[in-house]
C-alpha cells in the first residue's frame, strides 16, 4: 500500500526591509546582507502575482536592471540564470553576487530619484488543504481544483526553499512506482511558463499515465 | 451585505476555502480596528466591507472611530500633508492638542482585544495606553504615501510607531528605517460593492442623463475627492490640450471626507479652470454615491488618475476592474497596479498624460487590450479576498518569528 498524496497550500506575507539600492554597487551590497527569504521573494514573486502573463519578467533584479538602469546586458545575465538548477537560496544568491562583482565599477550609474530598488522579503505560511489523492486519477481530479498557490507550493517552494531534491509531485510519483512520469516531470522547467500552463501540462502528463 | 461565499464565482472556490483555513488559525483572537472616520475616503470604505467579512470567517472583529472637532481634523490634515512631503508647520501646541484628543478618546474607548489594529496617524497615540502585561499586540496601518515625509513630522510619529509590534504600508517605497517589523499590504476593491458590481446599460445611461453627459460622445473621467494632491486643475489642462484635436467630454467627480476641510476650495478652483466649458462636468458627489461612480467609470472611454501623491489610488483598481484603459501618474501604489503599456499607462506630467490620452482615444483596439490586461491583474492581486488573506497572515505573523511557518 502506497502513501497517499496530501495537498498543501501556502501564502506569503510580504515584509519591507527598509533597505534600497540606487545603483549596481548598492544592489550588490544589499544582496549580501538581506535574508535568504528576500532572494527568494525577488526571484519568485512574479510567478504568483503575474501568473496569467507570458512571457513573464523572470525576476525583480533583472526587471529593475533592464527597465530602470537600462543595463540590458546585465539584466539578461540575471534573467538567464537557470533557477531550476540551484538547490537553495544561498547558491542562487552566490550566483547573483558573482554576476554583480564582475560588472565593471566604472560603469556604475544611479537610477532616477524615486525609482530605487526596494529590498523586500516574505514570511511563508504553509497549511494542509482537505484534498488527498490515492492514485493518479484522483491526483488529476484534485489538481484541476486546487488554487495556484497549492500548485506553486508543491512545485517551487518545497524544492527550492525547503531544500528537497525534487518537487513534491515527482517524489510521490516515484513512491508509487511511476518513475517514468517522475522523470518526465523533472525535465519540465517550471520557471518559463505560467502557473496555469504548468497545471495544464502536468495534468496532461498525469492523465496519460492514469489511463495505463 | 455581502456574504464571503458570494465571492466564489468571482475568484474561485479554492481561494475562499483557503481563507476559511487561515481564519481557523486566527480565530480565538479578537481584532479591534480603530480609525478616524466612519464614512468617506478609502480607509472607511475598506473597513466597512472588511469587518463584516472577517466576522463571517469566524473572527471576533470590531471597529471603533475616534472623535475629534474641526481643530483636531485640521491638525491631522496638516500631518497628512506633511507626510506627503508638503511644507506645513505643525506647532508644539498643535501636537499637544493632537495628543490630548488621542488621550480623551483612549479614556472613552475599550482598548481591549488580542490585536489592536490602528489605522493612519489620527489615532496613532492610542498606543500610549499599551500595557505589556495584557499581551495585546498592536499594529499600525499607514495608508499614506510616506516616500518623502517632512522629517520632523515623521520623527515625531516614529516615536509612537516604534511602540507597535508591526507597521503596515501600501507600497514598497513607503518602508522606513525603523526597529519594528514592516509589512507590505496593498489595499483592495470589492467586486460586489455598489461601486464595482456589474451595471445594466440602462442604469449607466440614467446616471449620464442625470448629469447632462452626452452618451454618444467620448468621455474622459477622473474620479477623486477634491484635493490638491489629486490635481483636478492639471486634469483640466490635459483635457484642454487634447480637446484641440479630439472631441471629448471631461468628468471630474468626487466627494469629500469628513476629515478633509480643504475640499470645497479645490472644487472652486477646478470650476474656475474649466472656464465655463459645457463639456467639462464637475460633479460633487455626496457620500454614498457609489452607483454614480460605478456608472461614470463604466461609461468612460478613458479613465485618468493624475495624482501628484497617492496612498494607493484605489480608483485605478476600480477602473481597471471595469476593463477601462487607465492613464495614471507613477506615484504611490499606482505602479503596483499598472505595468506601463501592458495593463495601462504611467505618466509623469500634464504633457505626457495629454500625449497618451490622444493615443488611446485614437486607438480603441490598443486601449481595449490595456483594459482587459488590467482587469486580470486586479482580479489576481487587488480584490478584497486577497486583502483579507493578507490581514489574516498579518495577524498570524504576530505570533511566529520564523520565515517559514507550518500551520
Amino acid at each position: 500500500m502506497h502513501e497517499p498524496f496530501h495537498f498543501y497550500t501556502e501564502s506569503h506575507l510580504v515584509r519591507l526591509l527598509g533597505l534600497k539600492a540606487r545603483n549596481t554597487l548598492e544592489l550588490l551590497e544589499g544582496m549580501k546582507k538581506v535574508p535568504a527569504s528576500s532572494i527568494y521573494y525577488h526571484t519568485h514573486r512574479f510567478l504568483q502575482q503575474h501568473h496569467y502573463l507570458s512571457p513573464e519578467p523572470p525576476n525583480d533584479f533583472a526587471y529593475w536592471l533592464a527597465n530602470i538602469l537600462n543595463l540590458k546586458q546585465l539584466a539578461e545575465a540575471f534573467a538567464s540564470v537557470d533557477t531550476v538548477d540551484f538547490k537553495n537560496m544561498e547558491e542562487l544568491r552566490a550566483e547573483f553576487i558573482g554576476i554583480l562583482e564582475s560588472y565593471p565599477v566604472k560603469n556604475v550609474v544611479d537610477c532616477p530619484e524615486g525609482q530605487e530598488f526596494h529590498f523586500m522579503a516574505c514570511k511563508t505560511f504553509i497549511l494542509p488543504v482537505q484534498y488527498v489523492a490515492h492514485n493518479l486519477r484522483e491526483f488529476a481530479d484534485i489538481l484541476r481544483r486546487v488554487s495556484v498557490n497549492s500548485l506553486y507550493f508543491h512545485i517551487f517552494e518545497s524544492r527550492m526553499r525547503l531544500e528537497r531534491d525534487e518537487n513534491d509531485f515527482q517524489a510521490w510519483f516515484r513512491s508509487i512506482g511511476e518513475n517514468e512520469l517522475a522523470q518526465r516531470l523533472s525535465r519540465l522547467d517550471p520557471y518559463t511558463i505560467t502557473l496555469e500552463s504548468l497545471r495544464g501540462q502536468i495534468l496532461e502528463m498525469v492523465m496519460k499515465y492514469a489511463e495505463h | 451585505m455581502q456574504n464571503i461565499n458570494d465571492y466564489m464565482p468571482v475568484v474561485g472556490h479554492s481561494v475562499i476555502n483557503e481563507l476559511y483555513l487561515l481564519a481557523e488559525r486566527v480565530q480565538p483572537r479578537a481584532v479591534h480596528n480603530v480609525n478616524s472616520t466612519a464614512v468617506g475616503g478609502g480607509v472607511a470604505e475598506i473597513l466597512t466591507r472588511m469587518v463584516p467579512l472577517l466576522r463571517q470567517l469566524g473572527l471576533n472583529a470590531k471597529w471603533d472611530v475616534i472623535k475629534g472637532n474641526d481643530k483636531f481634523f485640521n491638525i491631522t490634515k496638516s500631518i497628512h500633508n506633511a507626510l506627503h512631503g508638503a511644507d506645513v508647520r505643525i506647532s508644539k501646541e498643535d501636537w499637544e492638542y493632537f495628543l490630548e484628543v488621542n488621550r480623551e478618546n483612549a479614556a472613552e474607548m475599550d482598548l481591549s482585544g488580542d490585536i489592536m489594529f490602528v489605522h493612519d496617524p489620527q489615532p496613532i497615540a492610542l498606543i500610549e495606553q499599551r500595557t505589556r502585561r495584557d499581551g495585546t499586540k498592536w499594529i499600525w496601518r499607514c495608508h499614506i504615501d510616506v516616500t518623502n515625509p517632512q522629517k520632523d513630522v515623521m520623527d515625531f510619529l516614529r516615536t509612537y510607531v516604534e511602540k507597535y509590534d508591526s507597521a503596515v504600508f501600501s507600497a514598497p517605497a513607503f518602508g522606513q528605517e525603523m526597529g519594528i517589523a514592516q509589512v507590505l499590504i496593498s489595499p483592495s476593491i470589492d467586486p460586489l460593492s455598489d461601486k464595482n458590481k456589474e451595471l445594466s446599460q440602462k442604469a449607466v445611461d440614467a446616471v449620464l442623463e442625470r448629469f447632462g453627459i452626452d452618451k454618444e460622445r467620448r468621455l474622459v473621467t477622473q474620479i477623486s475627492r477634491f484635493d490638491y494632491l489629486k490635481d483636478p486643475v492639471g486634469v483640466i489642462r490635459v483635457y484642454q490640450k487634447v480637446k484641440k484635436h479630439i472631441d471629448c467630454q471631461l468628468v471630474l467627480a468626487g466627494g469629500g471626507a469628513t476629515d478633509d476641510p480643504e475640499g470645497l476650495q479645490v472644487l472652486e478652483e477646478a470650476k474656475s479652470a474649466a472656464a465655463g466649458d459645457p463639456d467639462v462636468h464637475i460633479i460633487f458627489l455626496p457620500a454614498g454615491s457609489d452607483i454614480e461612480v460605478n456608472a461614470l467609470q463604466r461609461a468612460s472611454t478613458v479613465v485618468l488618475q493624475k495624482s501628484l501623491k497617492e496612498g494607493f489610488g484605489l480608483t485605478v483598481a476600480e477602473a481597471l476592474w471595469k476593463a477601462k484603459p487607465v492613464i495614471a501618474s507613477a506615484v504611490g501604489g499606482i505602479p503596483l497596479q499598472i505595468k506601463h503599456k501592458y495593463s495601462g499607462i504611467l505618466t509623469y506630467s500634464i504633457e505626457g498624460t495629454a500625449h497618451y490620452l490622444k493615443q488611446l482615444l485614437h486607438e480603441p483596439g490598443y486601449a481595449k487590450a490595456l483594459g482587459l490586461n488590467g482587469r486580470e491583474h486586479i482580479k489576481n492581486n487587488f480584490l478584497i479576498t486577497r486583502h483579507i488573506r493578507d490581514y489574516l497572515l498579518l495577524f498570524l505573523s504576530l505570533y511566529y518569528e520564523q520565515d517559514v511557518v507550518s500551520l
